[in-house]
């Protein structure tokens, strides 16, 4: 059970001396990044609620894509697929990615389609 | 040392003494059920997705919806889910610094860390039991129109939602539950509300500063807030008086909200709770000594991967339930 850590993080521009403050480390990256979620959630900037892109609202995307750099950090470094042999590690991460944007794309198209009938047909259902 | 070529006949890569991907059976195996877990998880995030874009303009604001910090009144919307979220990322910690005391096989650090993500997980599965409740109770009350839509109240004065106690008139009405068992036995009622809809509309005729706000969001982001001649025009298509939440009905909006709701804080609240059972067991082979004879802590690891897995799964929860 020899296990070797590997110690860098954001690409080795921080390297830490131990495993122990490599976690400690991560946990203060992973705190302030959901301070962050909450801080925007709470004042809502309006130059983020306004804007959109690709149809939904720039804050959204921000909140989405913070929330993968979370899961990046937890799975890197506390479920130590860093330290793996880099195969399992794209057996585990690509395969769900893969599928879950599939999921992602057509589900979501067809609740916009149904959106627009419940918009635009003659169905009423709020009433 | 992954280049080592190992040439003795028990240990060529069919003998058995081969590892692939350098990682035993056990974690091979919980990676798997992590992997499919995963799956799962998003099968339900995606369909939450699915049924918000289908009612994009009505969905409720999670904002207006998870106000409550326990031992505190008032409008706080996020800091206890917050704070629930940072409990368990904390617990995650502990964790790897058990697995990490377990690496170099130093036992009673183990249990203490042990212990620590424990407790830690406990306060989380409390934490959401009292968010339930409180969700369950709701707090200010509605009505539900002839279409399943819900109204809910404003003071007009200080634009803060008004509660059905605030204004509904206490009218000389005695109506008493129907039971079961005074009536024909496959009919009962669910719960009896505390006002009724007559007491309710009566009241609100009553209070010239209470308007109705609906469903829908406006540009600004915002539920539609109805002038009072539209209120009480809407008011005539009121049917039921609704206080918290069930599978069937809620106050807070969209009856899918709130099923979502149970169904996938639920699902999560009980993979935090069998989390917790199984880090016990662990916790208890650890006092016993169990990998000091292995020789080695894999276990933990092991049992360490779910429970990051849980707090993964944490942070999808709370970014499209709470925060999006």
């Amino acid at each position: 059970m020899a296990h070797e850590h590997k110690l860098e993080i954001f690409r080795g521009l921080v390297k830490f001396k131990s495993n122990i403050q490599k976690i400690w480390g991560v946990l203060i990256f992973l705190s302030i990044v959901t301070a962050i979620e909450v801080g925007l959630g709470i004042v809502k900037p309006e130059v983020l609620t306004k804007n959109y892109f690709l149809g939904m609202k720039l804050l959204n995307w921000i909140f989405i894509i913070l929330t993968l750099v979370k899961a990046y950090y937890i799975a890197w470094d506390f479920m130590h697929l860093r330290d793996e042999k880099s195969s399992l590690r794209r057996a585990v991460v690509w395969t769900p990615i893969f599928l879950v944007s599939y999921l992602i794309f057509i589900l979501l198209f067809e609740a916009d389609y149904i959106y627009n009938v419940f918009k635009d047909s003659f169905l009423a259902w709020n009433f | 040392m992954d280049t080592t070529v190992t040439t003795g006949s028990d240990e060529n890569v069919w003998g058995g003494g081969n590892q692939p991907l350098n990682a035993s059976y056990g974690k091979m195996m919980m990676w798997f059920f992590i992997v499919s877990d995963a799956l799962t998880f998003s099968g339900f995030l995606v369909a939450y997705g699915f049924s918000r874009f289908k009612f994009i303009e009505t969905w409720p604001i999670a904002d207006e919806v998870f106000t409550h910090v326990p031992f505190f009144h008032g409008n706080y919307p996020m800091y206890y889910v917050a704070f629930m979220t940072f409990i368990l990322i904390m617990s995650s910690v502990t964790m790897v610094l058990a697995v990490d005391a377990g690496h170099k096989m130093k036992q009673n650090k183990v249990i203490f860390y042990m212990f620590l993500t424990i407790i830690g997980g406990a306060i989380f599965v409390g934490s959401q039991a009292w968010e339930w409740a409180t969700f369950i109770k709701g707090d200010f009350g509605a009505l539900e129109t002839k279409g399943g839509r819900i109204l809910q109240f404003v003071n007009a004065e200080t634009g803060e939602r008004a509660a059905l106690a605030d204004f509904s008139k206490t009218l000389p009405e005695d109506r008493t539950k129907h039971q079961s068992y005074n009536g024909i036995w496959y009919q009962g009622e669910g719960y009896q509300t505390s006002y009724s809809l007559n007491e309710v509309i009566e009241g609100f005729k009553a209070n010239p500063n209470i308007l109705i706000r609906t469903e829908l969001i406006s540009e600004e982001g915002e539920k539609t807030l109805l002038s009072r001649k539209e209120s009480l025009a809407k008011l005539k298509d009121a049917t039921m008086v609704v206080e918290g939440a069930n599978l069937i009905r809620n106050e807070y909006g969209s009856r899918l909200f709130a099923d979502f709701f149970f169904f996938i804080t639920g699902f999560h609240g009980f993979h935090v709770f069998s989390g917790v059972v199984i880090n016990v067991i662990i916790f208890f082979n650890v006092i016993l000594g169990t990998y000091e004879r292995r020789g080695h802590y894999e276990m933990v690891e092991k049992v360490g991967l779910y429970w990051h897995f849980v707090d993964l799964v944490w942070v999808f929860v709370f970014t499209f339930f709470y925060l999006v």
